[in-house]
Formats: C-alpha cells, sequence, structure tokens
C-alpha cells in the first residue's frame, strides 16, 4: 500500500485465554503487579473489578449526558419562548425564512405560558440525553469498527461466547514478546497467542 | 457497580446450561431456519409451523392495512365512523391502546433494571421488541387522523415560509414530543441491548450473508472491558432516562383528555391511573406472546414458572390501581356535583337508557373480575389460565379507551346536539390491519434477532452458579468477596 506509511503487519500483543471470569480478573491482576500497562480484556459478559484492575477509569460519559440533559432542557424552553412570542430577529432575512416568533393569542393564555411549555422541554431533556448517553457510549468505544487487530486470534471468536480474553498490548513500554508470552502462560490460560495487525491496516 | 448481597432466585433459570448452551438456545433460534419449521403442524396435505402461520396472519394483515390506507388517503377520514359529535373514534381509542401495550416493554428494560430485579434478563428483549412495535402501529392513527398524512411534517416546529410554529400550549404537541422522543429511545436502547448479541450471532453465524450483516448491525463489538464499563454506564443512564420518560408518555397522553372540559375526562386520577393501566395493559400483551413463543422454541429452562408468577403479579397490582381509578371516576362524578358529569355517570352505568353503558360494565368484566383470579397462586402458575387472562385484560383495556372516548363524547353538554358513534368497516379494517402488522413485525423480530438478551442470561448464570455454590457450603470467604465484585 502506498499511502506513505508502514502498513506491514506489526506485533500487536500477546493474547492469553481463560475459561472464567475469575481467573481473567486473577490474570488482570498479576498482570498489573508484574508491571504491564497497557491491556485489554476481552469477554461476552462485562466482568466487573477488571477495568480497576487495569486501572482504567473513563468517567467522561456521565458528563457528556448530563451537558446533553441540560442542552436539551434549555433548547426545549428556548424553541418554545422564543416561537411563541413576538420576538424578530434583525435581519430581513429571518422573516423569509420563517426564524420569527409567532404570537398567537390561545384562549387568552399569556404568551410566556412557562408551566405549559414544560412537557416539550422535559421531553427533549431526555431525548438529548439518552441519545448523548447510546451514541456517546458507541463514540467513546470508537465504534463502530469493523476490524481490530486483536480480532486475528483465534481464540477471539470466542470473546463473545464462552471464552475470557486478556491482551497485553505491544505499546506498553514493557512489552518484550516472548517475556510476555512466558509470563501469560504462567497464569495457566488455554492458550496463548502472539497477535499481528493486519495487512494494510 | 454494585455490591448487591442477595442472592438470585435459583428458579430463574431451569435446567443445566452452560454459556455454550445459552448461546445455542437462543442464538440458534436465529442462526438456524429450520428452528421455525417447527413444532411442524399439519393441515391436510400441507405442512406448516407456527412460525409460518402467525408470519402468515401478519402478512395478510398488513395487507388489510395498506388497503384501508390507500382508501383512506384517497377518500379522506370520512369512511370513518367519526362525525359531529364524536370528532375522535376508533382511531383515538387504537393509538391509546397500542401505546399504552407499549410501556410494559419499558418497565421491563428500564425500571426494573434500576430495581435490580434479576428477572427481566429473559423477557426483556421481547417485550422491548413489544414496545417500539406497538409504537410504530399507535403513530399510524393519529398522523392518519390529521387528514393529510402527507402534511404531517406540520406537527414539527421548524421555520417555514407561513411563519408559523406549532402551538405549544396544546396538550396534542405535547404527545406529539412525547410520543416521538418515546419511539426513538426505545429504538435506542433496545439497539444498545443487542449489539454485544449481535457480536455472539456474527461469530456463531456459519454463513456468509449472515456474518457480513450481524457483523455490520454488531458495529465490530469486541468485548472489551473497556467497552463493558462504557457501556454498562450507558446502559444505566439510558435505563434512568428511560424511567420518567415512561411515566411521562401516558400521563402526556391522559392530558389529550384530562386538559379538555368534556364530562368524564377533566379529572385528576387520569395521568397515575393511565400509567398504572398501561403497565396492565403491556404486561398481559407480554404474557400473551411469552406463552406460545415459549413452547414453540422450547425456552421453558429460560422463562420459568417462576416469570410468570411475577409477571401475574405485576398484572395483578397495576390491575388494582386501574380499579381505584374505575372507582374514583365515579366518585368524582358524584362528589362533583356537576351536572354534566353525573349525567355522564348515568350514561356509562345505566343499562336500560344509555346506548353504550354495555361498553362498560363489559370493561368492568374483563377488567377488574377477571384479573381478580390472579389472586390465586395456583392460577398465577396455569398457563392456560393465564394467557385466557391477559387476553381479557387486552380486551378490557380497549373497552376502558373505548369507554373513555365515545361514552363522553355522544352525549356532551346540549341534549340537542347528543349524537351516536358506530364504527364502519374501515375503523375495523385498520384496527385489524395494525395487529397484522404487529404480528408480522413481531415473528421478523423471532426469526432475525435473538428474543433473550443472551449476554444477560450469560451473566445470570454466572451468578446462578456463584450462589448454587455458597448454598452447598463450598464457597470461601474469597469467593464471596469476588461474587461481590462480579455483581
Amino acid at each position: 500500500m502506498s499511502h506513505g506509511r508502514d502498513t506491514s503487519p506489526k506485533p500487536y500483543g500477546v493474547v492469553a485465554e481463560f475459561e472464567t471470569p475469575e481467573q481473567l480478573l486473577e490474570a488482570t491482576k498479576a498482570a498489573r503487579q508484574a508491571g504491564y500497562r497497557d491491556m485489554d480484556a476481552y469477554s461476552p459478559i462485562p466482568v466487573h473489578g477488571v477495568c480497576e484492575a487495569m486501572e482504567h477509569k473513563d468517567e467522561r460519559l456521565g458528563w457528556i449526558v448530563f451537558a446533553h440533559g441540560v442542552l436539551g432542557f434549555l433548547v426545549g424552553y428556548g424553541l418554545q419562548i422564543w416561537t411563541s412570542n413576538n420576538f424578530t430577529l434583525p435581519f430581513d432575512w429571518a422573516g423569509e425564512w420563517g426564524l420569527n416568533g409567532y404570537a398567537h393569542n390561545v384562549g387568552g393564555k399569556p404568551l410566556m405560558s412557562i408551566p405549559a411549555f414544560f412537557p416539550p422541554a422535559y421531553e427533549l431533556t431526555i431525548l438529548f440525553a439518552a441519545f448523548s448517553a447510546g451514541l456517546g457510549m458507541f463514540a467513546l468505544n470508537k465504534l463502530p469498527k469493523p476490524h481490530h487487530p486483536v480480532m486475528n486470534a483465534a481464540c477471539m471468536i470466542r470473546a463473545s461466547q464462552d471464552r475470557f480474553i486478556l491482551c497485553i498490548e505491544a505499546t506498553d513500554p514493557r512489552y518484550d514478546e516472548a517475556k510476555v508470552e512466558e509470563f501469560l502462560k504462567t497464569l495457566n490460560p488455554l492458550s496463548t497467542e502472539r497477535v499481528m495487525t493486519s495487512e494494510g491496516y | 457497580m454494585s455490591t448487591n448481597p442477595t442472592p438470585v432466585d435459583q428458579a430463574l433459570l431451569e435446567g443445566d446450561y452452560t454459556n455454550e448452551k445459552l448461546d445455542k438456545a437462543i442464538g440458534d433460534i436465529v442462526l438456524v431456519q429450520s428452528t421455525h419449521n417447527s413444532p411442524p403442524i399439519k393441515a391436510g396435505p400441507l405442512k406448516t409451523s407456527p412460525w409460518q402461520i402467525m408470519f402468515g396472519i401478519g402478512f395478510l394483515g398488513v395487507n388489510l392495512l395498506l388497503v384501508a390506507v390507500t382508501y383512506l388517503v384517497i377518500e379522506g377520514i370520512g369512511i370513518w365512523g367519526n362525525n359531529q359529535p364524536v370528532g375522535w373514534g376508533l382511531d383515538i381509542v387504537n393509538f391509546v391502546w397500542w401505546i399504552g401495550i407499549g410501556h410494559a416493554g419499558t418497565l421491563i428494560s428500564a425500571v426494573l433494571l434500576l430495581l435490580r430485579q434479576r428477572w427481566r434478563n429473559s423477557i426483556n428483549r421481547f417485550a422491548e421488541a413489544m414496545t417500539i412495535f406497538a409504537v410504530m402501529c399507535a403513530g399510524i392513527y393519529p398522523l392518519l387522523h390529521t387528514g393529510r398524512p402527507w402534511v404531517a411534517y406540520w406537527l414539527m416546529p421548524y421555520p417555514n415560509i407561513l411563519n408559523m410554529w406549532p402551538q405549544f400550549r396544546s396538550p396534542l404537541v405535547w404527545d406529539v414530543f412525547a410520543v416521538t422522543t418515546y419511539m426513538n429511545v426505545s429504538i435506542l436502547f433496545w439497539f444498545v441491548g443487542l449489539v454485544p448479541d449481535l457480536a455472539t450471532l456474527r461469530d456463531r453465524a456459519k454463513n456468509k450473508f449472515a456474518q457480513i450483516a450481524y457483523g455490520a448491525a454488531s458495529l465490530g463489538w469486541r468485548g472489551s472491558a473497556k467497552h463493558w464499563a462504557r457501556y454498562e454506564h450507558a446502559s444505566l443512564m439510558l435505563a434512568g432516562l428511560s424511567t420518567p420518560l415512561v411515566l411521562s408518555v401516558h400521563t402526556i397522553v391522559s392530558f389529550d383528555f384530562a386538559m379538555g372540559i368534556v364530562p368524564g375526562w377533566n379529572v385528576t386520577i387520569f395521568p397515575p391511573y393511565f400509567v398504572a393501566g398501561a403497565v396492565f395493559a403491556g404486561f398481559a400483551m407480554v404474557i400473551t406472546l411469552a406463552i406460545p413463543l415459549r413452547k414453540w422454541y422450547k425456552l421453558e429452562g429460560l422463562i420459568t414458572m417462576k416469570h410468570f408468577d411475577w409477571m401475574a403479579k405485576v398484572m395483578l397490582a397495576t390491575g388494582l390501581i386501574v380499579a381505584y381509578g374505575y372507582c374514583m371516576e365515579v366518585f368524582y362524578a358524584w362528589y362533583s356535583g356537576i351536572p354534566f358529569e353525573r349525567a355522564l355517570l348515568h350514561n356509562r352505568i345505566s343499562l336500560a337508557d344509555a346506548p353504550y353503558s354495555w361498553s362498560f360494565w363489559a370493561l368492568i368484566l374483563f377488567n377488574v373480575a377477571i384479573p381478580m383470579f390472579l389472586w390465586s397462586p395456583k392460577v398465577r402458575r396455569n398457563l392456560a389460565a393465564l394467557f385466557f387472562i391477559s387476553f381479557s385484560i387486552s380486551i378490557g383495556m380497549w373497552f376502558e379507551r373505548f369507554v373513555i372516548i365515545p361514552i363522553s363524547l355522544t352525549r356532551d353538554f346540549l341534549p340537542s346536539s347528543y349524537g351516536f358513534y358506530t364504527p364502519t368497516f374501515w375503523d375495523w379494517a385498520m384496527f385489524a390491519g395494525t395487529m397484522g402488522l404487529f404480528l408480522f413485525l413481531m415473528f421478523l423480530f423471532v426469526r432475525f434477532l435473538p428474543l433473550i438478551n443472551i449476554f444477560e442470561m450469560k451473566e445470570l448464570l454466572h451468578q446462578v452458579e456463584h450462589d448454587h455454590g455458597h448454598s452447598e457450603g463450598k464457597g470461601t470467604d474469597e469467593d464471596q468477596k469476588e461474587a461481590a465484585v462480579l455483581r
């Protein structure tokens, strides 16, 4: 490939395959204790404690959702207050584009009907917050990503079924393929494998 | 995420399951086409299966719906029985009925998640699917009821050359926001729940097309621990957001009525009793669907009698709230002293001189009297009885909306403008058509997506095994600490 960068397969890491979540948790703790830092675990169910053992912490999602909830609420009230009153933008084109308010007397109700504007604002709060939770989660996880180097490991096909996999990645400062594999073998895995990135990836 | 020391009820999973067996039991329903040819049914020379029959009925219903909608669009809503003084007829009855049915799905997936009720795991997926399809069926009615569905986008606020905006003080506009938000958030929540299972299907699929389709749909999910952490965080937040959402949706639907001055509508009990009624109807539909699906797809070990028992209890509790609502309506009509409210009460209950009073008594029979059998544990654990009662509740909840809408509208304030409402063939065709659409979508879902949440069942299995170990005295302190962590 001639993208100006080297895309030949390179070592990605070493994986070890385990049978139970308990073994995976123990292995992760041991790997951390042995000084490895760049690693990830792959499992069919969330194994609580693994992230803590890897000292991975990311609490951005909660803040993202909170911010979007507030934004949804403000958009909801802002939209209704703007469009239900006599507000106009100081541009000629604003009227043509239909951006000005539409003050309209409905049964003598006030133009600024704050309580009546609550339900749509409430729904928009939830809409914005929920979509930021769902889409934000995928974005922070960098998904969709149809291919990932770790999928080159033979055991990964069962990571979504009944295998619990620990991968120590090549980016780790202490990474030495042979030593890592030797270390992982001491943890009684079902198998270990050296993983390469894909050609052209 | 939590350290909940309560042991998981062992009765939630019957039989000797392993992760592999769970994948097989749930995933292979989708991946092995022949599952849908069994159990075989012989009808003369024809060999068929429940899936084929239900899908066929659904397909016919969809065609009926298409015909009904086409004729409606050509001719206008005059083909329905709606007319002065009854502007809201079966279309709105069916809208409220469908949207109510949807509520159980969100309740099971969101509220029971927050309450850490483990029994939701095996029913939440298809209950959520039911929610989405029911809301789709519901949405068709108000869109067509506008009379010009091709300009339905006018309901949304957007800058336009008319310089007009929606009238935000109207509950009908609130309803647009509530229902569209509900629809979108339900689909999102459902999809988020599906992603790890789609990855399982991707990895188990043998045929190329399935691998590509599930591979694309799973977004490349690889079960990374870092991903799982955010995933669980997101699920919890989605549940926390869906709970106030589901409560607000039927509240706002009830505002469509309660904000009006029509006798029988202007009642403050409406929001809570609509929400309870929605959950009541929704659980009835979940049970109605779960009983046959469980049998046809041999899911007895996953959806156990314990599940039915608990669902029946929820139904009984919400049914009692609904019954309380009916009592309060009667009390309110009498206690208000308003002649129109009292006249409405008369129109509801007097079999002698009110033409629609039979529907009120049908409502009491189907919705209050028959569900009382659920007090008996024997009935709650008898599938035939449970199916019958759930079906009766679905009918009863339909009558509830019928009682609220035409009875109030046919006789409002002036005797000179009293009228009558008779649904036409097209009203019923639309209703049958949406039921067909619901079945059609439901059985497409059963064919192509896992109808039970696979990864949550694996989590449940893991916990059950752990707790089981302790109950036999095998567990050490170390084990217990670990179990707490894993939970």
